[in-house]
Parts: structure tokens; C-alpha cells; sequence
């Protein structure tokens, strides 16, 4: 592959924490929602990030983008084009260089039609580039005439997907795209996405649909608990749990209804008592005494990262 | 001294701000009457340390009687305010949560006691109450419910579309046990802050009301009263007449304002965690 | 013994076109039905529709031949898919247990919750946690249909697999009706006895 160019994104050792008061008190804590994060986006790929929920996946797009609330406190280090990505920099970045899928039709402007707001500031207005995309994505005509609330929660989102591909950004975060789309529109939209790769771009796609996303990644990043457990080829996952490098990674193919619809018992642990060893220690059949005392360095293995003694 | 956090700030500010009113009111209520009492020997003397205030033009104390006057206007402006936010809730509560021909009713009273000035209002109830304490009392708290019931309408409103109050239906949960586990805590917040930042209003309008002579009696040390006073003498040079008493007047006011600002940073989940 | 929507007609506004029109449905107990259709044409309406949320403008919502009751405990309760959005954040998740009837710790077990999750506050527990505290509320006020509205889309594989699991077994032992709907049609064949298209009507 061409991983020897350039890397677009490049996240080392991100963590994230959020400064919360308790309950009814007046102390204050530190909550650490995501540690030790690493993560690599090169130009023309398109990086699918899988795993539990609240794992800190939708805060890995607001720490890239530098739109966290003012309580978070942000550690390690961010390279954008090589580049550490300042603060006054993500800010000038933001809706031209990158942009954001949101998660939430909340993002969409509730008093402006949808057509208005998908063209943004751009000037000439790209109205012939917008028709073909919500075409694309199955929207009728009529829909650049609506205003957000009139929306479904799909076509909301398709709505979302289309503005951010109108941006012209160089790397597009999608922050949980396709819920509520049905199959071919899903479809479409990550062939929009793949088209945009292919055009020497790149994609963090957000998802937990990962049968759907590794058929049109390059590589899936496994998350838990708030870091990168594995680092896969999206091939990988199509070939099955023996490609898998990391356990929570099988469990997830395991779990998905086409492959046996089987959970593995447990919890995720949560933010304020993370177990010391390995995150996900406390779920994993194959742990010994050193994982749970200390937690694995990430380690290149058959070509992916994994963190794991077992790998 | 290590740097406090914004809520532990918060909470102390708010301890602070709420000790000296409680002290101003108190010192009001247990002030003798015989040392606000006047003595023609020391009429018009200007700010000294016997008198930080000065007299007046019949010898009276004035920080003696600024003090009794504010403790007065706090009993009106708390009493007024309480009885005020009491409506508003029971006002707002009705008309989000009964039938529409109330919610359209309590609009169209909120639109109308609103559309008249405020001070008119107040002089026209008073008036015909009587004057005096209760007259005053009845005036103001008849006239500043409207915007915090307009605010609880709104925010019973938001909360009976929530999925969760919906559910509760379902559960088999009657409308007033809903109103009482569900709407009724969210509220609170929203009504104590509210009834805090209703209270300098009211301060304010008895301290007008009275200045124009449509609320208490001449003879209470009222603070609008001692301003109405005062204006007799200013042209006689007694500019602490009107300036010392005007001033704590708008501290007082200033100092609940905050009150309400604080308590509402402390309560409001928005910002709770700033 | 069956829920059904006969001949129902529905919009939100009387301007607007029917989001619903002349739809009939019907699930037998111990059935299981998923839904699945485009977004926009009107699931959720339906959805909320049979679980006595909306009434029909025109047409009729039946549980065992007679209209659904308005008041006491509902037999058909509906699963939302933002759990965050269908509980009450002031409440510690042993009272939203509770609200549903006694809270039975013996069953705890069967949903997936842990003891130390009762005194928490929503806020702290992930969407996944939160899903089964509804999961538990509307099973334990003792349903006969559950109406699940893309109840795992916000969720992971893992936790997916284990809402369901528990579903499937509560609904299994008391014989429930079971309408689901979802984009996932792997999931669809899953954990349904019949797959309804609504779009092919």
C-alpha cells in the first residue's frame, strides 16, 4: 500500500479528560474519557473507527476538530499535514479543510431551508453539485425546499452527509452517517465516500455498522473504553475473527446477527474506575496476571496495531 | 489562598450576599424606634461619625432610619415577591398543563396586565386597596408574577413533549402523580431563582410607590418615603439626604440581583458545569 | 389474541399529505414482526400509533378486537431508540424501575443490570446500559406487545446482541407479540418470525 506517504491526520498518545463536579457537590473530579489514543489518516484512505459505544468516539471528532466544551482538557499530540494542529489552526480548518458529518439533525440550522444551508457560504452557490448529491442519495427535489423539522431522522442525515461532501474538505469526520437510511441509501452514501477517498481525500467514518463500513474502508480502528484496541485492514474483518488481532475485535464479529448474533457477557468499565491493567481485561477469556496489572503497549502485528500480550 | 472552583465560588458568594441582607433586615427589625427618634439640636447636620449619615431637617439619624426604611421595603419586597412567584407558578402550571381555553385565557391576562405600565398598575392597586402596607403589598404582588409564569408555561410545556413524561402515561401514572414526580422537581430550580430575581423589583417599585405618596404612610420610615423627604431639602444643600439613603437603596438591589445569578449558576443544569 | 391497526389513516398536521395511509398491520402473541421500510414513510408513526401514543385520524387500533385502553398500565409498550431521551434525568435508575411496579431484584439479573448501576444518575451510564433500563421498565409492567423503534441502532454490535438476547428470552417466556423496527436486514431475519416490507404496499 502507500502508507509511506504522508500522513493527512496523525494522532499520538491523545487523551482527553473532562473536569465535572459530583453529584450535588462541590468537589471536582477529573473524568479521563479517552487515553493513550493513536490513530493514523493518510490521504486517499478511508479509516471506518468501530467499537462499544461510549467509548469516546464521538469525542475523538470534537477533539479533532477543537470543538470540545470548555470543562475538557486535551493531552498529547495532534499532526495535521505534518503539522501539530493548534487550537487558532482546527479553528480555520474547520468547515473548509475539514468538515464534520454530525451525529444529530440538532446541527442543521432550524429556521433556514435545507438547500439554502447545504450550499454554506460558498459563492457561487454549488446548486448543480448539491441537486446530483441529494439525488444520489435519494432525496426528492422537493426536499431543498424543507426546513430541518420537516425532516426525518434519515433524511436528515443524508442532508448532513450531502453538506459536508459540498464542503470540498480534505478529510470528512462522519460522525455515525448512516442510521435511519435504509441499505441502498446507506450504500450510496459510503460510495460517495469512496469516491471522495479515490479523489485523493480521506474519511474518519464513524460507525457502528462495520459489516457495511469494511466494504468500503481500507482500515477499521477498533475502539474500547476510550483507546485503540486494533488497528485492521478492512480486509481482516471480512475474512473472519482468525484475522483479528485483538479479542474485544472478535467479539464484535462474533457479535454481529449475520455471524452468530453472540454477545460476550460484561460491561465496558466506565471512565472513573478503568481497571489498571488492560481495558478490557476484566471481559477477556485469554487474560493472564500481566494484563491486569499493565496495560500493552501497542504492538505491530500481521500488519495492524494491536494492544494486547495475546496478539 | 488556594483558587476555589467556580461553583465553591459560587456558594460562597452566594452565603456572603445573603448574610448581609439578612443582617441590614435584622438590624432594621431590632433598631429602637427612640434612635431613629428626632432631636431638633442635631437638625440638617451633615456626615460625621456620630451620625455617618447625617440628620435631617427634623434631626432624625439617617443610617438609623435608612436601615428601619430598607427592613420594611425587604418585608414588602420578600412578602410581594413570594406571593407573586406563587402565582406565577400556579398560573403557569395551569395554563401549560389544563385545557387550551386556559392556556388562551392566561395569555391574554399575561398580555394584559403586561401592557399596562407597571408602575400605574401598582399605584392604581394600591390606591384602591387602601394604601398602606397591605395596599402596597397587594399592588406589587397583583403585578410581577407575569414573566416568571410566562417562563414556567414554557418550561411545563418543554417538559410534558418529553418522551419520558409520555412513557410515564403509559405506566399507568395519573396526571398528578406525573405533575408531582416529574414536572414539579425540574421546577424548583427555575421558581426559587425566579422569586430571587423578582425580589429587587419589587424593592424597587414600593421605594417609587412610596416616593410618589401612593404607598405607605408618611410617618414609616419607608426608603421612598425618606427620598420624598429629602427632595424638600436638597435645594437647602442636603445632598446627603437623598444620596446616602439612594445609594444603599441600590446596593441592596444590586446585592439580590447577584443573588439570584449566583444561585442560578448553582442550579441551572446548563451551566452547572462551567 | 392479536394487536392490530385496521385501516388506519395518519398525519400531524390536516395541511400535510397522510403519512399513514390505510395501512393495516397485524401481529399475533407470541409472534414477532419486523418492520422494515426507506426512512420517511411513516415507522415511527405507526410505531407510535399501536403503542397508544397518537391516535389515528381515521381507522382503528385493536388489542384483542376492542380499542386500546387510555388509562391504567398500557399491555403494549413501545422501546424508543434514544434510551438518554426516555428517562428522566433527575432520576436515579432505581426509581425508573420502580415507576414501572416493584422493582424485583431477583430479575435484575435476567436484563443485564448491575446492582451498582440503581444509584445512578442517567448521566453516568452509557446509551447501552440506559436501553436495558427501558427494556426491564417496559417488560416488568407486564406487556403482551413490545414495540421496539430501531431500539439498537445507537448501540454496538456487542451490546445489540445482548439487548436482544434479552428480549428475545423475556418474550419467548411470556408469549409476547413482538413488532420491531429496523434498517438492519441481517437483524430483521434475526430476531423475526416474518419480515413486513412497508414500502411493497
Amino acid at each position: 500500500m502507500e502508507q509511506k506517504k504522508e500522513a493527512l491526520l496523525e494522532i499520538h498518545d491523545l487523551s482527553v479528560s473532562f473536569r465535572m463536579y459530583e453529584e450535588q457537590g462541590l468537589r471536582q473530579s477529573n473524568l479521563q474519557v479517552i487515553s493513550d489514543l493513536h490513530l493514523t489518516v493518510y490521504p486517499g484512505e478511508i479509516v471506518a473507527v468501530a467499537g462499544s459505544s461510549g467509548s469516546g468516539k464521538s469525542l475523538l471528532a470534537s477533539a479533532i476538530l477543537g470543538i470540545l466544551p470548555d470543562n475538557a482538557a486535551v493531552g498529547g499530540h495532534m499532526h495535521y499535514k505534518g503539522q501539530e494542529l493548534t487550537a487558532a489552526w482546527q479553528k480555520r480548518l474547520r468547515g473548509t479543510e475539514i468538515a464534520l458529518v454530525p451525529q444529530s439533525v440538532a446541527f442543521l440550522d432550524p429556521l433556514m431551508r435545507v438547500g439554502a444551508q447545504a450550499d454554506g457560504h460558498r459563492r457561487p452557490r454549488p446548486v448543480r453539485k448539491r441537486k446530483s448529491l441529494f439525488h444520489r442519495l435519494g432525496l426528492p427535489e422537493e426536499t431543498e425546499q424543507l426546513y430541518p423539522f420537516q425532516l426525518s431522522g434519515g433524511m436528515a442525515r443524508r442532508v448532513l452527509v450531502s453538506t459536508a461532501l459540498l464542503a470540498d474538505a480534505q478529510l470528512v469526520i462522519a460522525d455515525e452517517p448512516t442510521p435511519g437510511m435504509s441499505l441502498p441509501q446507506a450504500l450510496e452514501a459510503l460510495r460517495l465516500f469512496r469516491e471522495m477517498a479515490d479523489e485523493g481525500k480521506a474519511v474518519l467514518l464513524i460507525t457502528h455498522d462495520i459489516d457495511l463500513a469494511v466494504e468500503f474502508a481500507d482500515r477499521v480502528a477498533v475502539f474500547y473504553a476510550g483507546t485503540t484496541v486494533e488497528t485492521a485492514l478492512a480486509g481482516d474483518f471480512k475474512k473472519g475473527p482468525d484475522s483479528l488481532r485483538h479479542p474485544y475485535s472478535r467479539a464484535l464479529w462474533r457479535a454481529l446477527p449475520q455471524n452468530g448474533f453472540s454477545p460476550i457477557p460484561g460491561f465496558q468499565p466506565y471512565a472513573q474506575n478503568l481497571p489498571a491493567g488492560c481495558l478490557f481485561a476484566p471481559r477477556c477469556p485469554h487474560k493472564t496476571a500481566q494484563c491486569t496489572t499493565q496495560a500493552p503497549p501497542v504492538r505491530k502485528v500481521r500488519g495492524g496495531e494491536v494492544r494486547c500480550y495475546g496478539a | 489562598m488556594k483558587k476555589q472552583n467556580r461553583r465553591t465560588m459560587a456558594v460562597l458568594l452566594t452565603v456572603i450576599m445573603a448574610g448581609i441582607l439578612l443582617s441590614v433586615y435584622a438590624l432594621g427589625i431590632f433598631i429602637p424606634d427612640e434612635a431613629a427618634a428626632g432631636s431638633f439640636l442635631n437638625a440638617g447636620k451633615s456626615p460625621s461619625w456620630e451620625h455617618p449619615f447625617g440628620t435631617d431637617a427634623l434631626g432624625r439619624d439617617l443610617l438609623m432610619r435608612t436601615l428601619k426604611g430598607l427592613s420594611i421595603s425587604m418585608t414588602i419586597g420578600f412578602f410581594a415577591s413570594a406571593i407573586s412567584a406563587v402565582i406565577a407558578a400556579l398560573v403557569g402550571i395551569a395554563a401549560a398543563a389544563t385545557s387550551r381555553g386556559v392556556d388562551a385565557f392566561v395569555n391574554w391576562l399575561i398580555d394584559l396586565v403586561m401592557g399596562v405600565p407597571h408602575t400605574v398598575l401598582v399605584i392604581l392597586i394600591s390606591f384602591a386597596m387602601g394604601r398602606g402596607f397591605w395596599g402596597l403589598l397587594i399592588g406589587i404582588a397583583a403585578t410581577h408574577w407575569c414573566s416568571l409564569a410566562r417562563l414556567i408555561r414554557g418550561e411545563v410545556l418543554q417538559l410534558r413533549s418529553q418522551q419520558y413524561v409520555a412513557i410515564s402515561g403509559k405506566l399507568g401514572k395519573s396526571g398528578g402523580w406525573i405533575l408531582f414526580h416529574h414536572l414539579l422537581p425540574h421546577l424548583v430550580p427555575q421558581f426559587i431563582v425566579g422569586l430571587i430575581l423578582m425580589f429587587p423589583h419589587a424593592i424597587l417599585h414600593e421605594a417609587s410607590i412610596s416616593f410618589l405618596g401612593f404607598g405607605l404612610a408618611p410617618e414609616q420610615p419607608a426608603i421612598g418615603i425618606i427620598l420624598a423627604e429629602s427632595m424638600r431639602y436638597l435645594s437647602a444643600g442636603m445632598w446627603w439626604s437623598a444620596v446616602l439613603p439612594g445609594v444603599v437603596l441600590v446596593l441592596i438591589v444590586f446585592l439580590t440581583d447577584q443573588l439570584g445569578e449566583q444561585l442560578r449558576m448553582i442550579l441551572d443544569p446548563y451551566s452547572a458545569q462551567e | 389474541m392479536a394487536l392490530e391497526a385496521r385501516n388506519v389513516f395518519f398525519r400531524y398536521h390536516k395541511e400535510q399529505p397522510w403519512i399513514l395511509e390505510d395501512c393495516t398491520l397485524k401481529v399475533e402473541r407470541g409472534e414477532r414482526l419486523a418492520l422494515f421500510a426507506p426512512s420517511g414513510c411513516g415507522k415511527t408513526s405507526l410505531a407510535l400509533l399501536l403503542a397508544g401514543y397518537r391516535r389515528p385520524e381515521k381507522g382503528q387500533i385493536l388489542l384483542e378486537e376492542r380499542p386500546l385502553p387510555t388509562k391504567g398500565v398500557c399491555p403494549v409498550q413501545m422501546i424508543f431508540q434514544h434510551p438518554e431521551k426516555a428517562i428522566n434525568p433527575r432520576w436515579r435508575l432505581k426509581r425508573v424501575l420502580e415507576e414501572s411496579g416493584t422493582l424485583r431484584e431477583d430479575v435484575l439479573d435476567a436484563f443485564g443490570i448491575e446492582q451498582a448501576w440503581l444509584e445512578r444518575f442517567p448521566r453516568e451510564l452509557s446509551g447501552g446500559e440506559l436501553q436495558r433500563f427501558c427494556v426491564a421498565r417496559a417488560l416488568l409492567c407486564g406487556a403482551d406487545y413490545l414495540i421496539c423503534d430501531e431500539i439498537s441502532t445507537m448501540l454496538d454490535v456487542i451490546t445489540q446482541a445482548q439487548i436482544w438476547s434479552v428480549v428475545l428470552k423475556e418474550a419467548e417466556k411470556r408469549n409476547m407479540g413482538i413488532i420491531a423496527i429496523t434498517h438492519n436486514e441481517r437483524l430483521a431475519e434475526r430476531i423475526a418470525t416474518r419480515v413486513v416490507d412497508l414500502t411493497k404496499r
